[in-house]
């Protein structure tokens, strides 16, 4: 599908040697660029680091980008970061896709170069793919009420109960027995320091 | 203990129970059951003159039976609230003719025998679980003689006999005679680190607790000789190596080997094993005085009511299950959770303490916020093409969603309930659910353009984000190589995958399709991956009926820490991949278009008809 409104930029990191010393990372960015709704495809060294970021974000000025790829490595680490940058630059973040060619390429291929090119290209066209329907998202707000209930007054429920209190928030705890003091009460010297436990 | 009674902001409920929890994140509604104490908490001054009165003689669970207690009682001196108790069980009753006598004795007027059990509603922002653990029950390991040898007991039974808090006053005796041992053994990892009886997993406390009894022994009773029989000495910990080198240095013997069983001599009491020393390789008999058992930990018996309440999971151990084992360490799968001290694993105090100040830390950050944000990808009914078929309402894990057939009430999600996993959406037979950020539009695309070239050559994964999808990251880090025909597409729970997901890659021409999930205690949204199966079940009957191999589409469970197994699986699929001819692929295509044409005729003529 083509939609004339799509304005996408993939940035496809280097990560050093890491990506780029088992793909060929400029045939990838070739790729990328030709690409449907692709407006602009870029190289980065490190994409998450300031410079990268600040290179996304400037693109998106520029090409009035409304969609971003990086192909870079898990969502499961730098998601958040890349939705913080885009968000940033004024973009929606879940206007912003992870293409993992890292995990999921380079370090898992990397005895054969051209098998593992060819398989960041299908992992960037799949990210593209998936862009081309992103939509913005509202995280809604809810508000808080300020108390907390622990339930089991043993050691742990104790500490977390004072801490708590400590802070400033209300605590209801709530022990099952006539007494709190939980398993911990019934020892007599406990280690390492060798004194009482109650 | 006591700084908890007189906090300004602790209400402590005490002979109180849950009884039932609604709402979400910042909005919990909770009904607690406050049982009768039949003594009034507040005025009560811990005299002891209706203890000393009652006629009630029952065995004292404090001090593990050691001695007795009556039925009005304290159950330790140090008890907070500071106040009696009536087991109103084991109470003979405010009968004047039966007893009453309590009643009569107290100035203070603080018994009451008409109380009454009460319901508490509270309204909460966060909840912390911190209700424990249960300690292991020797009792079936018959070998060990546990409850037929009178000198044998277990370490919690030792801590009230060396506790100068408890029956015997601190002096350290055994339970036959009432004489001080003078050979003592410690049998380590009882029910602990066992694979037919007991637990399989390493209960964490025992050998340093063991360390720690034998210092107590040697301090008080320094000719006392003691064995200690292990498997391992576990003293991991900060200092614990010390006070391990300590017990050594104090003459305690430490024999790498358990003992197969325990005898005892009928007249003596006393007991005799026979243990493998396995680092010097002989057979060592010993006759000893007492045996104290260290027994494991393991999960609460009653845990499960909570667990269904608050819609926690376990893990293979009976543990509660975390968020994520490194990341998010105290908090439970669901939002506003938290998990503190051995509900989540067994831990010493110090452990505990840790956890539960990483909770509170946790559940404040929570607190503080006047408001918080909720995950946009949650579910959203398209109320014109609901049904109110209900279906949605039963595969919910996280009871987010309410409907009515009866009353013609179409769907609604609760959506600060909702955790976006997906499984009603793929279960909704009239596409009438979609999952936002998650919608089918994004995954029929994404399965396109992995198979636009080249189908043949690949194979389609659907990897769940929290284990699977974790897994094949951990591959990557581990730089451990599998044929590259993999083209994973990340779902948030392997519920999320429909079955259009899955035939229509099999139209596009994918030789196979791997669906994969955690495995069923560890899913990350309780058990929605149990309507994976259930799917994956029917698809298969699908196929077959259809005339295509149902082995093609695979389905396996990992977990994130099964990096190595994906790798294997992957490549065990490549070789499936490899017998998947262009011939049955183009034949799969035929079928499938045949299939769906079908099926849109039939729905047009249902369409005309109605």
């Amino acid at each position: 599908m083509t939609d004339d409104s799509l304005r996408i930029g993939v940035f496809v990191c280097d990560c050093g040697m890491n990506i780029a010393g088992f793909i060929d990372c400029e045939e990838v960015r070739q790729y990328a660029e030709g690409l449907d709704g692709v407006v602009v495809a870029v190289r980065n060294r490190y994409t998450c680091a300031d410079p990268g970021q600040d290179e996304i974000k400037k693109h998106i000025r520029e090409h009035t980008l409304n969609r971003v790829v990086v192909a870079s490595c898990s969502p499961r680490l730098h998601e958040p970061t890349f939705r913080n940058c885009v968000a940033e630059a004024g973009l929606n973040p879940y206007l912003f896709e992870m293409a993992n060619i890292r995990e999921h390429c380079s370090w898992v291929h990397s005895t054969n170069l051209e098998a593992a090119t060819q398989k960041t290209k299908d992992i960037v066209k799949i990210a593209v793919a998936r862009a081309r329907f992103l939509k913005p998202q509202m995280e809604r707000e809810i508000p808080v009420t300020d108390a907390a209930m622990v339930i089991g007054g043993g050691i742990a429920g104790i500490q977390t109960s004072l801490d708590l209190a400590d802070a400033g928030h209300m605590v209801y705890l709530v022990e099952k027995q006539p007494t709190i003091g939980g398993m911990m009460a019934q020892l007599d010297k406990t280690f390492p320091t060798m004194d009482c436990s109650i | 203990m006591t700084d908890v009674g007189r906090h300004p902001r602790i209400k402590l409920m005490t002979l109180s129970e849950v009884e039932s929890i609604s709402g979400y994140v910042g909005n919990f509604r909770v009904k607690v059951h406050k049982k009768a104490r039949y003594v009034d908490e507040s005025e009560c001054t811990a005299c002891n003159e209706c203890t000393d009165i009652c006629p009630v003689m029952k065995p004292d669970e404090y001090q593990m039976g050691f001695s007795i207690r009556k039925a009005i009682y304290m159950p330790f001196p140090q008890a907070v609230p500071s106040s009696f108790v009536i087991n109103m069980d084991e109470c003979l009753g405010n009968n004047p003719i039966a007893c009453g006598k309590c009643l009569e004795k107290c100035d203070k007027k603080c018994i009451d025998f008409d109380m009454q059990d009460e319901i508490v509603e509270l309204n909460v922002g966060t909840i912390i679980v911190a209700t424990g653990l249960d300690v292991y029950d020797p009792t079936a390991l018959d070998e060990y003689g546990y409850t037929r040898f009178e000198n044998v007991v277990t370490s919690l039974e030792f801590e009230r006999l060396i506790c100068a808090g408890g029956p015997t006053d601190g002096h350290f005796v055994r339970p036959s005679d009432g004489k001080t041992p003078k050979r003592i053994g410690f049998i380590q990892c009882v029910g602990s680190r066992a694979y037919k009886r007991g637990h399989p997993y390493c209960s964490n406390v025992c050998c340093m607790n063991t360390i720690k009894d034998s210092l107590l022994l040697k301090e008080h009773y320094p000719d006392t000789e003691l064995s200690v029989f292990y498997i391992d000495i576990r003293a991991f910990g900060k200092g614990f190596e010390d006070l391990f080198n300590r017990s050594k240095k104090a003459g305690v013997r430490y024999i790498r080997g358990l003992p197969e069983h325990i005898a005892e001599d009928h007249d003596s009491g006393n007991l005799l094993l026979k243990v493998e020393n396995t680092t010097a390789g002989c057979i060592e008999e010993f006759e000893l005085d007492m045996v104290v058992l260290s027994v494991g930990l393991e999960s609460r018996q009653d845990g499960a009511q909570l667990r269904h309440l608050l819609a926690l999971s376990q893990t293979s151990d009976g543990f509660l299950a975390e968020c994520h084992p490194k990341l998010m360490p105290v908090d439970a799968p669901t939002r506003g959770v938290f998990l503190a001290g051995c509900v989540e694993a067994p831990k010493d105090i110090k452990d505990s303490v840790t956890q539960a100040g990483a909770a509170a830390a946790r559940a404040g950050a929570v607190l503080s916020a006047d408001m918080i944000k909720l995950e946009a990808a949650t579910a959203v009914v398209d109320k014109e093409k609901c049904t109110c078929c209900e279906v949605c309402v039963r595969v919910c894990p996280y009871v987010a969603i309410t409907a009515s057939r009866k009353q013609k009430i179409p769907a609604e999600v609760t959506e600060a309930m909702c955790r976006g996993c997906g499984a009603c959406a793929a279960e909704c037979q009239f596409g009438a659910i979609s999952i936002r950020h998650f919608d089918d539009e994004q995954y029929m695309a994404q399965t396109e353009a992995a198979l636009e070239e080249n189908p043949q050559d690949k194979v389609i994964v659907f990897a769940c984000n929290w284990c699977s999808y974790a897994a094949s990251d951990l591959t990557g880090t581990s730089r451990v190589q599998y044929p590259p025909s993999a083209r994973i597409i990340r779902t948030m729970c392997s519920g999320r995958v429909d079955e259009k997901f899955v035939l229509q890659a099999f139209k596009l021409g994918a030789p196979i399709v791997l669906v994969s999930g955690c495995h069923f205690a560890d899913c990350h949204y309780i058990d929605a991956n149990r309507w994976t199966q259930r799917r994956m079940d029917r698809l298969w009957s699908r196929l077959e009926r259809l005339g295509i191999r149902p082995e093609r589409l695979q389905l396996e469970w990992m977990s994130a820490a099964e990096g190595n197994r994906f790798a294997q699986v992957m490549t065990e699929i490549e070789e499936m991949r490899t017998k998947v001819t262009r011939e049955e692929i183009e034949e799969t295509k035929k079928i499938l278009e045949e299939y769906e044409s079908k099926k849109k005729k039939g729905t047009a003529a249902l369409g005309s008809s109605t």
